[in-house]
């Protein structure tokens, strides 16, 4: 695969409008049939009857307040957790466990803190026996994420913006179908946080991508998503299903068409947050491994 | 507070003054053990009840260490000690690794064996003894025996201890990532815990090389604890006090050694973050 994008700030800023020659989507094509979940039999549901499509190489962003049942939905598609009712089909096939075809960031970026930089991102690699692809992978993954300088340095050593570009290195690396994001940005401050939004959905569009974040932050999704699926808590439903309109340039902030998509999107999220539960809270735990 | 202010310069020489002011005080100690000793060996000296026991004293000792080290005496005293030891450590962490990995993987298993092992753990490993002899037909048998039931509990609990303290979301990102259970014991268990496996290994063989002296009591005629036996009984007491300079010096080195081992496997870096 060619890749010859740089993720410099120099050229991230400039010509994102430029036409890309975008590779045909490699990416996954996701349905969510009836799904619906229940963490224990007699608890409340946390996601209710939801059915939606994801055509390969969308960015699609699950929006809603906590408790809606986002996270909970991203890990039904990574097949970490497996739905009470319903099924999650990839490509045409139902999932069952998880897949380094369609990879998870979490918020943490929980790199092992006895490897090397290069060690963290190989791993993808060495789990699925392609250890002969490591030696040139795993650079062309590094400069991708703006860490070839960093390959042989502990993981420890790095800041978290780096680390969590770390980890979007070792998603990237076994060459996924889907990345999954799990608010991975929230811990960084404000300047990391939208350098890494911008580059992700680069990266994404780049490699033809399916990529599916959940977020919180209205601002993020009108930034990263082509496509907005707003969650209502108590049970978890879709409660609109909204597709941003921006250009790459608009999306980096600050002009009318932004702030426009930004309200417009911040209204329905509003609304889906004040709308009326119907069951009692429920944890959200993830503990199970 | 205003004082350290005014004072970088120092404050930047700490660490290289607190080495050495490390090192002194630890020569301090050890010229303060070698005055208590040579004070005792005065008082016997004198005392013309005890005056049998003069050898004793570091003068007598220290002379009769530099003998026994020079015809090599020393070396064929400590090394079946050394053997019988590793054999014991080799045995213990065999048994004491992978249980503690289940027991801290599965808390059903660490539910059951809670009891009955801290029951057992609480047993000296020299009440075995009697059994031990009737057990094994060598006497070597019986000690490497002893030694393994003293340093098993400490590399197993340790075990335990660093498998539950594994942060769970590494486990899920590898599984992620295409994981299967060996390279979860190998790529993210076994690193993980290594430290935690060193530092029951440490604590093993101290109580390893406590137990050994008095196990080797048993039947055998080589070894450290028999030549402190057969010092006693010959009336020896130079090359007894020397022994048991070897015993300490022996001792303070492995746990030292595996001290650095410790050192390196642990995978906790300061940060500046």
């Amino acid at each position: 695969m060619a890749m010859t994008l740089t993720l410099s700030d120099s050229a991230a800023q400039g010509t994102q409008d430029a036409p890309r020659r975008r590779p045909a989507p490699v990416g996954a094509h996701v349905a969510i049939k009836g799904l619906s979940h229940a963490y224990r039999r007699h608890d409340g549901k946390v996601l209710d009857g939801i059915d939606f499509e994801i055509k390969a190489g969308e960015v699609v962003a699950l929006l809603g307040r906590s408790g809606c049942g986002k996270s909970t939905l991203l890990h039904m598609l990574s097949g970490l957790t497996h739905p009470s009712e319903g099924e999650v089909v990839i490509n045409g096939n139902t999932i069952r466990e998880p897949s380094p075809k369609w990879v998870m960031m979490f918020q943490a970026p929980s790199l092992f803190p006895w490897m090397t930089v290069a060690q963290n991102a190989a791993l993808g690699l060495k789990f699925t026996r392609r250890n002969d692809q490591i030696a040139k992978r795993i650079p062309e993954i590094l400069d991708l994420v703006d860490l070839g300088a960093f390959a042989d340095r502990n993981a420890q050593e790095l800041s978290g913006g780096q680390q969590q570009r770390v980890a979007l290195a070792r998603s990237l690396a076994p060459k996924p179908e889907m990345l999954l994001l799990d608010e991975p940005f929230s811990a960084l401050d404000a300047f990391t946080r939208r350098n890494l939004q911008r580059d992700v959905r680069q990266i994404a569009r780049d490699l033809g991508l399916t990529l599916v974040l959940v977020t919180h932050d209205v601002g993020e999704a009108v930034r990263m998503a082509d496509r907005v699926i707003v969650l209502k808590a108590n049970p978890g439903r879709v409660f609109e299903d909204t597709v941003i309109t921006l250009s790459e340039e608009e999306r980096s902030g600050g002009s009318d068409e932004f702030q426009a998509e930004h309200s417009r999107l911040m209204n329905i999220y509003s609304q889906a947050a004040d709308a009326p539960g119907e069951a009692t809270e429920t944890t959200n735990d993830f503990t199970q491994i | 507070m205003s004082d350290a202010v005014q004072l970088p310069s120092t404050i930047l020489r700490i660490p290289r003054l607190g080495s050495a002011r490390s090192l002194m005080n630890a020569l301090i100690g050890i010229a303060a053990l070698l005055g208590v000793w040579w004070f005792g060996g005065f008082i016997v000296e004198n005392d013309p009840d005890l005056y049998a026991f003069a050898d004793f004293a570091p003068a007598p000792t220290l002379e009769r260490l530099w003998e026994m080290i020079v015809s090599g005496e020393v070396l064929t005293m400590s090394g079946p000690s050394l053997e019988r030891v590793g054999l014991g450590l080799l045995f213990a962490a065999a048994f004491g690794v992978p249980v503690g990995i289940l027991i801290g993987r599965a808390p059903r298993i660490h539910e059951v064996t809670n009891v009955p092992f801290q029951f057992l753990r609480m047993i000296s490993p020299l009440s075995w003894m009697p059994i031990a002899v009737m057990a094994f037909d060598t006497w070597d048998g019986a000690i490497v025996f002893l030694i393994a039931m003293a340093a098993v509990w400490p590399i197993l609990f340790s075990t335990a201890a660093g498998v539950r303290r594994i942060d769970p979301a590494w486990l899920k990102v590898a599984r992620n990532l295409g994981a299967r259970p060996l390279h979860l014991l190998g790529t993210v268990i076994l690193p993980a815990i290594a430290v935690d496996v060193m530092q029951g290994i440490r604590l093993a063989l101290g109580v390893a090389w406590v137990v050994l002296v008095p196990a080797e009591y048993l039947g055998v005629t080589s070894g450290l604890g028999f030549a402190i036996n057969d010092a006693r009984d010959t009336l020896d007491y130079s090359r007894l006090a020397a022994t048991v300079v070897v015993i300490g010096v022996i001792g303070f080195a492995l746990d030292a050694a595996i001290g650095q081992l410790v050192k390196k496997f642990n995978w906790v870096r300061a940060t500046a973050h």
